[in-house]
């Protein structure tokens, strides 16, 4: 062979592995990349413990560090209400870049007053505070971990916080037949992507601790597209005419986590709150 | 001549067929080749649904097997029961009388649910092709093994429960309405009420019998309807440390055959379990915190409690569940019992308890108004 043609073969060779590489490193659209675990169907296995590593369930939006979740007004700025003061730094918001497309929240302009209320009254409206179920999309992005049990036949996500637990039909049972905190989840697969329709939601259950709410008219659309060993992108679709003026949508990263020994732990917080909401009736009250 | 003896063919082939349908059968899980996973191991997942008429303990004077005759009566006796109680109620009936009609339980007694509300079972439960009459096989008598003297003692306040003068409702166990951590579980909505709390899962003979499995290689869920609890069982792990103390314990699995097996160890501690008799022949399971002055999660009477659970699918819709309870604190030797779980297509639904518990905070304030009312007399 002459140089020229070991040359020219070489080029070939050369290209004809880019070409194999960019095969294997670019994705068909809609298909996850081979490092991402298949059940025996063929679906993406979204088996295992994971959780959401941002500030959204203290505000969904984009937001600076704040000294305390309530506040009120100090003589050179807000400063922490009296029942949270003794906490100090442990108290206070760490700064988010929100998790909302456009990061604006299209509220109607009633529902945003209520937002602000709710704000405003933290401590005494917000579910989180009395360990109620966090309803859907909030549970994603609690600080706690959830584990998604994926067989061939059944998907249900189980919740640290609270017990709280999601059975996905995957067959659609018909409407819900009536009102819950975690709403009726029905999913379907989309290529790669699990997409899980959520309805029949009760209005108690908020996206955040900044006064962030819904109606009973919630219907939230998540697409699960696990796009790594590691990593779950997660986007949840909103959409409430009651509140809002329009669908929107949020999106973040879901982390494996890596602990070998990772695992859901119990966080049965009722316990934790029978003191703020039953301490005043005991025999003897303990001074609050 | 001929047709006679296609009739008699289809007969006894019929009847072949039925010998060899996937009757519940103990033991002999062999004979029935179950669906299995990807991974090889039997197919366990499905909604079940616990209820069923034999209760925990056999009733006093009570074979350990009916005769079929013997069930058709007793679930024929039940069936009318139900069926009277689900009378749809007229709206121009009179209140009940002052001090209640009499009743007692969860209605309290100014009457309250009807049939409808309920589901404590229709049917006794059949293992191995015999209708049981007490869930507990061991001991042979299906009777509890007797309590350890330590038991007796701390569980005399709670089982010896004198009805008060004017409300046959009231729990006289002194300090009862003090705090709210001395109320019962289930009031508090921390674990099912009744028998509804396990490990072991058994029914709860009042409502809310369904359990979901999941399963994967390595995680296997049950889904308790009733207060929402899952359990995540880790296959082929090791137990948490025994510092670290669980509402449901610490549930590690694995597969001896196709038997699913579920250790679960890690209670807390300051839990007990007792069995009570809340109606003739009907014993219950529950599973209680003690007293606030002896709570303690790490050394309390519950510390030792061990359940084993055996999962076997013994037929397309049908799972044998076989456990043992080693409670040293509790019992004087272990016991087991067992009973088959059939599937259904029964929806389970949320059961959010904590979210609406108005009870719980008006059983304190009420409570707190009968001592004020005390203290003016």
């Amino acid at each position: 062979m002459s140089h020229l043609a070991a040359k020219v073969a070489s080029t070939l060779v050369a290209v004809a592995a880019g070409a194999m590489l960019a095969l294997i490193a670019v994705p068909v659209v809609g298909q996850a990349p081979a490092s991402v675990p298949r059940l025996a169907t063929g679906r993406p296995d979204l088996n295992g413990v994971w959780q959401a590593l941002n500030e959204a369930n203290f505000d969904i939006q984009m937001h600076a560090a704040r000294p305390a979740m309530a506040l009120r007004a100090g003589p050179h700025g807000q400063v922490p209400v009296a029942s949270v003061l003794a906490l100090g730094a442990v108290g206070a918001v760490p700064p988010g870049v929100g998790v909302v497309e456009g990061d604006a929240l299209p509220y109607l302009p009633d529902a945003l007053k209520t937002k602000r209320e709710n704000q405003a009254n933290w401590l005494t409206r917000d579910p989180e505070i009395k360990c109620y179920l966090p309803g859907v999309p909030r549970a994603t992005y609690m600080p706690y971990p959830f584990q998604i049990v994926h067989s061939e036949s059944s998907l249900l996500i189980a919740y640290e916080y609270a017990g709280a637990v999601r059975d996905v039909f995957m067959k659609d049972p018909g409407p819900a037949p009536v009102d819950s905190w975690m709403g009726q989840s029905v999913g379907r697969w989309d290529g790669d992507t699990l997409v899980v329709d959520v309805t029949g939601f009760n209005d108690q259950t908020w996206f955040d601790r900044s006064g962030n709410f819904h109606s009973d008219a919630l219907h939230v659309v998540e697409r699960y597209t696990r796009t790594s060993r590691d990593v779950i992108a997660y986007e949840a679709t909103i959409e409430d005419p009651k509140v809002f003026t329009r669908s929107w949508k949020m999106s973040m990263a879901l982390y494996r986590r890596q602990e070998s020994n990772a695992q859901l732990m119990d966080f049965k917080c009722v316990e934790f709150v029978e003191e703020l909401m039953f301490g005043q009736w005991r025999k003897n009250p303990l001074s609050r | 001549m001929r047709r006679r003896l296609l009739l008699v063919t289809i007969l006894v082939g019929g009847l072949a067929l039925a010998a060899l349908s996937p009757a519940p059968i103990a033991g002999q899980g062999q004979a029935y080749s179950p669906p299995r996973l990807a991974d090889g191991q039997p197919d366990l997942q499905g909604t079940y649904d616990l209820a069923t008429l034999t209760p925990l303990e056999r009733p006093n004077g009570m074979n350990a097997v009916l005769s079929r005759e013997e069930v058709a009566k007793l679930e024929g006796a039940v069936a009318a029961v139900v069926a009277l109680g689900a009378r749809p109620s007229s709206g121009e009936r009179a209140a009940p009388p002052k001090g209640g009609d009499g009743s007692r339980g969860a209605a309290g007694n100014v009457g309250g649910y009807n049939s409808f509300w309920l589901d404590p079972g229709s049917t006794f439960t059949m293992v191995n092709g015999e209708a049981r009459t007490s869930i507990v096989v061991d001991p042979s008598d299906g009777r509890l093994p007797p309590l350890t003297p330590a038991a007796r003692q701390r569980l005399g306040a709670l089982l010896a429960r004198p009805s008060a003068e004017n409300d046959p409702g009231l729990d006289p166990t002194p300090g009862a309405y003090d705090d709210p951590e001395r109320r019962p579980l289930g009031e508090r909505c921390l674990l099912g009420f009744g028998s509804a709390a396990g490990p072991p899962a058994l029914p709860n003979y009042f409502y809310n019998n369904l359990r979901k499995i999941v399963q994967t290689p390595d995680r296997i869920v049950i889904l308790n309807e009733m207060v929402h609890d899952v359990r995540v069982i880790r296959m082929n792990a090791q137990h948490l440390p025994s510092h670290i103390r669980k509402w449901a314990g610490d549930s590690v699995g694995r597969w001896e055959g196709d038997t699913l097996v579920v250790d679960t160890t890690n209670f807390n501690a300051d839990q007990i379990r007792y069995v009570v008799a809340v109606a003739p022949g009907r014993t219950l399971m529950m599973v209680e915190s003690i007293g606030a002055e002896e709570q303690d999660r790490l050394s309390g009477p519950g510390k030792d409690l061990h359940v084993i659970e055996r999962f076997t699918r013994v037929g397309e819709k049908a799972l044998l569940y076989r456990f043992t309870i080693e409670d040293p604190g509790t019992w004087e030797r272990p016991w087991t019992g067992e009973f088959t779980w059939p599937a259904t297509d029964q929806p389970i639904y949320e059961y959010a308890c904590h979210e609406a518990n108005y009870a719980l905070e008006n059983i304190l304030r009420g409570a707190r108004q009968r001592d004020a009312e005390a203290t003016k007399r």
